[in-house]
């Protein structure tokens, strides 16, 4: 591509030009319609688009990918996290919200009375995951799609972080979304 | 009398039906080629009971979304010509396509129907005037909306359309010089004839930089995409700036209609028409020697869906161009409208007269 100004004769006629960038769409309109054409006529490996149908097809998603939170179980079913407040503190977005409580073991501190996350403050920094001493709350759920008609929708309680289950092998989600987007809380 | 009514409303009534049925495919034809051409799939949600047919559904889901909008009208806005610019735009734009034939005459007893919905001496001309004046809908839309950019949409579009109409006018003189008629019917049966004996003498091979011309003027006629200057989307938005509900829906379907009309052209003056190649009143008569004879009716039937396939062949050529180029500034398409087409038309004509004394070959 020549600086502007300085265009050749050829480019300043343009109709090569065009007749140049027409074969370049036609190519791509026809080289799809054949694939498109293989593809309705039995051969599956025959793709005329790159799109992926979100909704039903899904690409996987990366391990390292931040979704959902989830708080992670004892093997008693007791929330692994000691109310140590940590992931308040360095929360950037100040949307977690913990009232520590006595737990029943001596052997352990404090457990969380109650652990709400706004998730419509939250940011998806993953600094909760980070600060927590007990590897007590990640974000492998591979929820993304939660969603919710009013503010009080967005708030997840401790029980609903307790029931999620980390993502499967590609990623997806294996377990419901909480709190379904057409409830009105 | 009454066979006489009935067989011009069916003459006027195919015209109609054709040219509204294709404006509605349009804008499924417009979504899916531009998605095929850029690797991708397209609209294809719509769906009525679960049947999605490609996304041919769309169309009327737009149309259905269009007609339970809010008409919404500015509160400074000129109440009759607000109203009335969408009609008067497509009005024209519908109109235009009366005097373009989509076939031979049709023997049905000892009538003789020409199939074209208007027999007009003038066909030409008549569909020039129509063309220029769908924009004055367009003006209209730009002045009546009390909007600085609508109006500059307006003024757009009338400059625009000034310097395309000369074009396209001054293009087709070579065209009219050639075959010698304005009547449109005429000049497709001239494309008839075979240049030695085996080329058929369309017009897109004695007049190629006309029919370049042509095209390029008759894109700019449309008001689309590389000459959308008066909507350009990413600047003024454009004359309708201020239309919503159905009134933009008509100005979009003047835009699609228009370019039914400028393929019907193209395909009538330069590509032959209803013209099979070797396909006469009574059959095939190939260069060779050989000979297929047809009934008049399978005749008019092979005409017809000649004319068709070539308005959907140019049609999809027009899309094609809309969805490669990008737009040009308006002092670009202004310079190009006079500077290059109408001097390239000029020097057509000059050519075309001086080939036509020397050869003298009507």
């Amino acid at each position: 591509m020549n600086e502007r100004g300085r265009m050749t004769l050829g480019q300043r006629f343009y109709v090569r030009e065009v007749l140049s960038g027409i074969g370049l769409t036609a190519g791509h309109f026809f080289r799809n319609m054949g694939k498109h054409l293989a593809h309705a006529l039995g051969r599956p490996g025959a793709r005329g688009a790159v799109t992926v149908q979100y909704p039903e097809e899904r690409r996987p998603y990366s391990p390292r990918l931040r979704t959902l939170h989830r708080l992670v179980r004892r093997e008693d079913g007791s929330p692994r996290c000691v109310a140590c407040m940590m992931c308040e503190t360095v929360c950037p977005a100040h949307c977690i919200y913990i009232v520590a409580d006595e737990h029943p073991n001596p052997e352990i501190e404090k457990v969380p009375a109650r652990f709400d996350i706004d998730l419509g403050k939250c940011v998806f920094c993953g600094y909760c995951v980070e600060a927590c001493p007990e590897d007590a709350i990640r974000m492998d759920t591979g929820i993304l799609e939660f969603s919710s008609y009013s503010r009080g929708g967005m708030i997840y309680t401790k029980e609903m972080l307790l029931a999620l289950e980390p993502a499967g092998p590609a990623g997806q989600p294996t377990s419901p979304v909480p709190i379904p987007a057409t409830r009105r809380v | 009398m009454i066979a006489d009514l009935g067989i011009a409303f069916g003459r006027v009534a195919f015209v109609m039906l054709f040219v509204l049925n294709t404006a509605a495919i349009l804008g499924w034809v417009e979504r899916k080629q531009s998605a095929i051409m850029q690797d991708r799939i397209g609209a294809n949600r719509a769906s009525i009971f679960g049947l999605r047919a490609m996304g041919l559904f769309h169309p009327l889901a737009d149309t259905l979304k269009m007609l339970t909008k809010e008409d919404f009208r500015p509160a400074r806005a000129d109440r009759l010509l607000f109203a009335l610019a969408p009609f008067v735009s497509v009005f024209f734009a519908l109109a235009a396509f009366a005097s373009i034939p989509f076939g031979d005459t049709l023997r049905i007893g000892d009538r003789v129907i020409p199939l074209q919905a208007v027999t007009l001496n003038v066909g030409l001309l008549y569909v020039f005037a129509m063309l220029s004046l769908g924009v004055y809908g367009v003006m209209m839309a730009g002045w009546s909306s009390a909007n600085n950019y609508a109006l500059l949409g307006g003024q757009r579009a009338a400059a625009l359309m000034i310097s395309a109409e000369i074009a396209i006018g001054a293009s087709v003189m070579g065209v009219i010089m050639i075959y010698g008629s304005l009547n449109m019917m005429e000049i497709v049966r001239a494309q008839g004839r075979l240049l030695g004996g085996w080329l058929p003498a369309w017009g897109i091979v004695l007049q190629p930089l006309a029919f370049i011309l042509f095209v390029t003027a008759g894109i700019a006629a449309t008001k689309r995409i590389p000459f959308d200057t008066p909507e350009g989307e990413s600047e003024i938005i454009g004359y309708f700036v201020e239309y919503s509900g159905m009134k933009f829906g008509m100005f979009l379907m003047t835009d699609m209609v228009e370019t039914i009309v400028v393929a019907g052209l193209c395909t009538s003056l330069f590509l032959g028409g209803w013209q099979v190649p070797f396909l006469y009143a009574d059959g095939f008569h190939f260069p060779w020697g050989a000979m297929i004879t047809l009934s008049p009716l399978p005749v008019t039937v092979l005409q017809v869906g000649s004319f068709v396939t070539k308005v959907a062949v140019m049609i999809f050529f027009l899309m094609l161009i809309r969805w490669t180029l990008p737009r040009f500034r308006y002092d670009q398409a202004m310079r190009l409208g006079w500077l290059g087409l109408f001097p390239l038309s000029v020097l057509n004509i000059v050519v075309t007269g001086a080939a036509l004394l020397a050869w003298g070959t009507r």
